[in-house]
């Protein structure tokens, strides 16, 4: 064993690599909540944008065409989930399922020809000398465009629930529809534009493990980073600022049981590998005494009477 | 009259399926005038009140503003013509501040920092106090009514609809209220004032229109007509009250000692060293405005909620920690506030709502296995004493009325020979008729020897049923006094008058 | 109106599928027929019969329970964990008492797996009448422990130690007291599919007469009513979340001394998550479940003909079973309008 292998600049500029996909999938998936609708088809979402952004990319050459292709891809699916619980007004955990099981089917067909190719490189932002300064350059300068737009969009989440009217409208939707409703709002419209929304935050997500991340295309890739983005919306307690801090402890505590694994550490790979979800559980049960900022009309069917 | 009316309503009808809301209704209403809309539940006033506020679209007839053509299609097109309306249920957000809640109401909200200047300023205008920045979820019922009514008065609108307003208030923030609207209405705001409550009607309104099963039966002005006149106008019968034999009261079936629970919901409300007895014989009514415990109360004495054991005592027996099971077999039976999914399963038949409550006390079980066959008896039984109206104990309990509904809930308790009955908003949202019935089948279960709480908004209903009668204010339960020596004002102040809040100074 | 919606369902799915296979440059019809045809009806049918109960036993025997819970809006979607260590426990125990026959190894490899899977429940369970955790989460994140779970076992303590380092363990079917064998030769019928049969009678009865049952259809309907009835909330959670976790590890112990012999790293194969689209295929109603696990056993048995046989590829099976499930959803729309209208809010 051999723990000074492990570079900790390095460590740290990888998990904020490994927290990136967490943060897209998490930030949009607490809009979706925010308006009141359960999506827990992230999973699903995530793997189709993983496959659609890595296509895109392979074929056209451009990672950004393929992030774009990724928001597209997860956004369609999406609709889907939308239709099924906004206008067949299905129950909303089944439908989530039914998401990410097809979606895992889909993204394996889609991405049997593209098993063991490489995808074009995106290239780092040229920071100039910021690169430069010791410790803190490498840490946060040395990024693609992707990760930055992460933590600028968890802001603009942020920003926009706090002070805009768009926020205003969503948190009241998400509160209580039949009040929204009565006032005039169309509920069902601003659910499905929140739910496309999150489908094409966990696309980008989704990509951003297959082009960046791994990059490679492998079936089920994913590997549950779409379900710990749902246990870190409920960790952060519907609030973009915790939902930061509790994807880089996810993201950290990732980047380092592989940092200990390649170390050599004498506990076994498979327990290492299975700690990110212990640790999701753990985090569950410390805060899921905390339910009141969940949106009060959270996972409920909404259907105008009269 | 000369003077163009500011609203004028012709032949508006508007059919469901099965049911016709609104037949043909027509009404006119002048700058302001208060207009009382008056019927019974489900005599179509919300129906045409959603027509005017653009949630219904009318399936014919029209609706003139001003002399214009006016067919809001939806709610924002009817505030910018200047109609505002403040609900029954209200449309508020529980999470929300006061200030946001305010200009979600708005087309056009300003900053924040100017909404909550300009809510302070409408606010003491009117003399309605309220803090913008408060979170609604922490309001008392008044206060939240408040938020609607600034968030309305802030459009500045010519028509103010007011559904049931003072269903929910003590009756010295009716006077708040009334004051208020007074107020309005010398400016010229005129207001659509939705109510059964006939003497406020009375009090209050210019002109009442009636409406009966989806149809207009009768116009009147409420200062010149008689409260009996006008119940009759629009139940279409005469009403029968509910009259009591004379029992005697017996041993104390129910002692409550020092309950104190916190709430099982977030914006709940806890029990605070709530102390009471309850005799055989005896109806106790229990007043208060909504959210001030009774849901609390019903569940302590349920068994939803446990407390201490010693807290709640029947006929001796320490009961506080046992589950709603237990206690039915000893005849402590209750009928909650929700009738849709909480006393019933909407989904479920009457047979299987049957066997809910029934199960132990009915025999309907045997060593875990259902008796479906018993239990459908049982359903028939009650149908048939309670005068339930549905085709048969297969149906669903969403299929039926709210008074029907009620009747059947309550008829599953009161078939089981109580030994202590609970209820809470016997007649809630039920017809004039069935209400009747209802309190007529609580007196006669006293009568016969058991005791009887009954929780209620509706004053008038208490002060009909009950031998004495104690008030719920924030948790706490006033000292009972015999309801034959209760005046309006005593009671106004047991509920705990404005609610601490200073009285308005108009 | 129950039975019509699944029925549309397949239908719509054998079009949209047959769609989905003519773009991948198949004959849709020929694709579909051999997917429902070729297994029951084909020139292999006798071989390929059996199959249908081997691969519908574990789906029927997890739904089953899976749908208790559903039905009380209990989530547990972590079945293919719960069967992963049904299969560890119950295969463990028998590898215990290697190479001893004995008659009461197996039954006691039964129990072992049915606790397995049961613990496995049992801690999504705990954590949420403890502490209100989420139980959709922690089972699912509880899979991925498992698979874990799983890879460390084929490789440590249960790896054959006489196959030549190869990661897996021995082969129950060379086990004879812990081979859970065929019962009548040639027509596939082992314990798993016997416990299946036994599992879809008990939930009819449970459902229909008894007053757990009724306890769960209820707080399934109406929460706030089962409270007020007397329904320990509580005590239904660790029973819906339990049985479904018994019924799953038996599904994976049945599984592992039967059809698939020894424990490996990729042993199971999205049975749990299968189980699911077949619970609701079936209305989780037991008897639809019953029709609705052979018909998504017939998928995989014709997907894997269709797959040798066109080359079609094994995820066009996988799509066309999430297009099943999203349709049946969709199709609701029928069931709930009519219920629902004007009824307003329903959870």
């Amino acid at each position: 064993m051999d723990l000074s292998a492990i570079n900790p600049i390095l460590f740290v500029a990888g998990f904020l690599i490994a927290a990136t996909p967490l943060i897209f999938a998490a930030i949009g998936e607490l809009v979706v909540e925010k308006s009141g609708s359960l999506n827990l088809g992230v999973e699903g979402m995530m793997i189709v944008g993983a496959i659609c952004g890595f296509a895109t990319a392979v074929e056209t050459g451009s990672p950004l065409l393929g992030f774009a292709a990724a928001a597209v891809g997860g956004a369609l699916l999406s609709l889907l989930f939308a239709f099924l619980t906004q206008v067949a007004l299905a129950n909303q955990v089944a439908s989530g399922l039914a998401l990410t099981l097809f979606g895992l089917g889909l993204s394996a067909l889609l991405g049997q020809s593209y098993v063991g190719i490489k995808p074009p490189r995106l290239g780092d932002i040229n920071w100039g000398p910021l690169a430069d300064i010791p410790v803190i350059g490498p840490i946060l300068f040395t990024h693609d465009i992707i990760l930055y737009l992460g933590l600028v969009l968890v802001i603009a989440v942020w920003a926009m629930l706090k002070y805009s009217r768009m926020g205003l409208v969503l948190r009241a939707v998400g509160e209580s529809h039949d009040a929204a409703h009565a006032l005039g709002y169309k509920v069902k419209r601003i659910r499905t534009a929140a739910i496309m929304f999150g489908g094409a935050c966990a696309g980008i997500g989704g990509a951003y493990i297959s082009l960046i991340r791994v990059p490679q295309w492998t079936e089920g890739m994913t590997a549950g980073v779409g379900w710990i983005a749902l246990a870190l919306v409920v960790f952060a307690s519907w609030k973009p600022a915790r939902l930061l801090l509790g994807a880089y402890l996810f993201g950290g505590i990732t980047q380092l049981q592989l940092n200990l694994q390649g170390a050599g550490v004498a506990i076994p790979v498979e327990y290492l590998a299975m700690s990110p979800y212990v640790i999701t559980i753990v985090v569950l049960v410390i805060l899921s005494r905390d339910k009141s900022a969940a949106p009060a009309s959270l996972g409920r069917t909404f259907h105008a009477s009269s | 009259m000369t003077q163009t009316p500011l609203l004028s309503l012709s032949g508006l009808t508007k059919a469901y399926p099965g049911v016709v809301a609104n037949d043909d209704v027509s009404l006119q209403i002048a700058p302001g005038e208060v207009h009382a809309l008056l019927g019974e539940n489900g005599a179509g006033k919300s129906t045409l009140v959603k027509m005017i506020y653009g949630l219904v679209k009318p399936d014919a007839g029209s609706m003139q503003m001003n002399g214009a053509a006016f067919a809001p299609s939806e709610p924002r097109a009817a505030r910018a013509a200047g109609v505002g309306m403040v609900f029954q249920h209200f449309s508020l957000f529980d999470a929300l501040s006061v200030a946001e809640n305010i200009a979600l109401g708005m087309e056009q909200a300003p900053k924040m920092s100017d909404l909550s200047a300009q809510i302070t300023s409408v606010s003491d205008a009117y003399g309605l106090p309220l803090a913008p920045d408060r979170v609604v979820g922490d309001l008392s019922a008044g206060e939240r009514q408040r938020v609607e009514i600034i968030r309305c008065l802030l459009q500045e609108p010519k028509l103010l609809i007011m559904d049931e307003p003072t269903s929910v208030l003590t009756p010295q923030e009716v006077e708040i209220l009334f004051k208020t609207l007074r107020k309005l209405s010398a400016e010229g705001t005129a207001i659509l004032y939705i109510s059964h409550k006939l003497e406020e009607i009375r009090s209050l309104c210019d002109a009442a229109t009636v409406l009966r099963l989806g149809k207009v039966v009768g116009e009147c002005t409420p200062s010149e007509t008689s409260a009996r006149d006008m119940a009759e106008m629009m139940v279409g019968s005469t009403l029968r009250t509910p009259k009591r034999a004379e029992g005697e009261t017996g041993e104390v079936v129910l002692a409550l000692k020092g309950l104190s629970a916190a709430s099982p919901s977030a914006f709940g409300m806890p029990l605070r060293d709530v102390s009471l007895d309850v005799r055989a014989g005896e109806v106790l009514g229990i007043g208060g405005v909504a959210g001030n415990g009774q849901d609390e109360l019903l569940a302590a004495l349920s068994g939803e909620m446990r407390v201490q054991a010693d807290m709640v005592a029947v006929k001796g027996v320490a009961v506080g920690a046992l589950g709603p099971t237990p206690r039915r077999a000893m005849g402590i039976l209750t009928a909650p506030e929700e009738r849709l999914g909480h006393a019933a399963v909407p989904d479920m038949s009457l047979t299987e709502n049957a066997m809910l409550t029934g199960m132990a006390r009915e025999g309907l079980a045997q060593n875990g296995l259902l008796n479906w066959t018993a239990a459908k008896d049982f359903a028939e039984r009650i149908i048939l004493k309670f005068d339930v109206r549905t085709p048969g104990p297969a149906n669903a309990a969403r299929s039926l009325s709210g008074g029907n509904l009620q009747k059947f809930v309550i008829g599953r308790e009161v078939m089981q020979r109580p030994e202590l009955l609970v209820v809470n908003q016997p007649t809630w949202g039920v017809d004039a008729a069935a209400a009747a019935a209802i309190r007529q089948a609580l007196m006669d279960l006293a009568a016969g020897g058991a005791a009887v709480v009954v929780i209620s908004q509706d004053l008038e209903e208490l002060m009909e049923i009950s031998d004495r009668f104690a008030a719920l204010n924030e948790g706490r339960l006033s000292a009972p006094e015999p309801t034959a020596d209760l005046s309006v004002e005593r009671i106004g102040l047991m509920l705990g008058g404005a609610h601490g809040m200073e009285v308005a100074h108009v | 109106m129950s039975l019509a919606t699944p029925l549309l369902a397949v239908v719509a799915t054998m079009v949209f599928g047959g769609a989905l296979f003519a773009v991948l440059g198949k004959d849709p019809v020929q694709a579909i027929a051999t997917i429902f045809w070729e297994p029951l009806f084909g020139e292999f049918a006798f071989f390929y019969r059996p199959q249908l109960l081997i691969k519908g036993a574990p789906l029927v025997l997890i739904a089953i329970g899976l749908s208790l819970g559903f039905k009380a809006g209990i989530w547990n979607i972590g079945a293919e964990g719960q069967y992963i260590m049904g299969a560890l426990f119950g295969a463990g125990v028998g590898l215990a008492f290697y190479p001893m026959e004995s008659a009461f190894i197996f039954p006691l490899m039964v129990l072992a797996g049915a606790f397995g899977g049961w613990l496995w429940a049992m801690i999504p369970a705990i954590l949420k009448v403890k502490f209100g955790t989420n139980e959709i989460l922690v089972s699912l994140m509880l899979v991925y422990v498992a698979e874990q779970f799983l890879a460390s076992m084929s490789l440590g303590l249960l790896k054959n130690p006489e196959g030549f380092g190869f990661p897996g363990s021995r082969n129950l079917q060379q086990y004879a007291s812990a081979h859970n064998a065929e019962l009548i030769t040639g027509t596939g019928m082992h314990w798993g599919i016997v416990a299946a049969l036994v599992a879809v009678i008990f939930a009819y009865v449970l459902l229909a007469r008894h007053q757990l049952g009724f306890a769960i259809r209820v707080t399934g309907e109406a929460p706030r009513a089962a409270r007020f009835s007397g329904v320990n909330p509580t005590r239904l959670v660790l029973f819906c979340l339990g049985m479904s976790g018994v019924l799953a590890g038996l599904a994976g112990m049945f599984e592992v001394s039967g059809p698939a012999g020894q424990v490996t790293i990729d042993f199971n194969v999205g049975y749990g998550f299968t189980a699911i689209i077949v619970a609701f295929l079936g209305r989780l109603h037991p008897v639809g479940i019953l029709l609705a696990g052979l018909l998504m056993a017939l998928t995989y048995i014709g997907g894997d003909i269709a797959q040798s046989q066109l080359g079609l590829p094994a995820a066009a099976i996988q799509v066309f079973q999430g297009m099943l499930l999203f349709f049946l959803l969709a199709l609701d729309v029928l069931t709930n309008y009519r219920l629902r209208f004007g009824a307003g809010e329903v959870v």
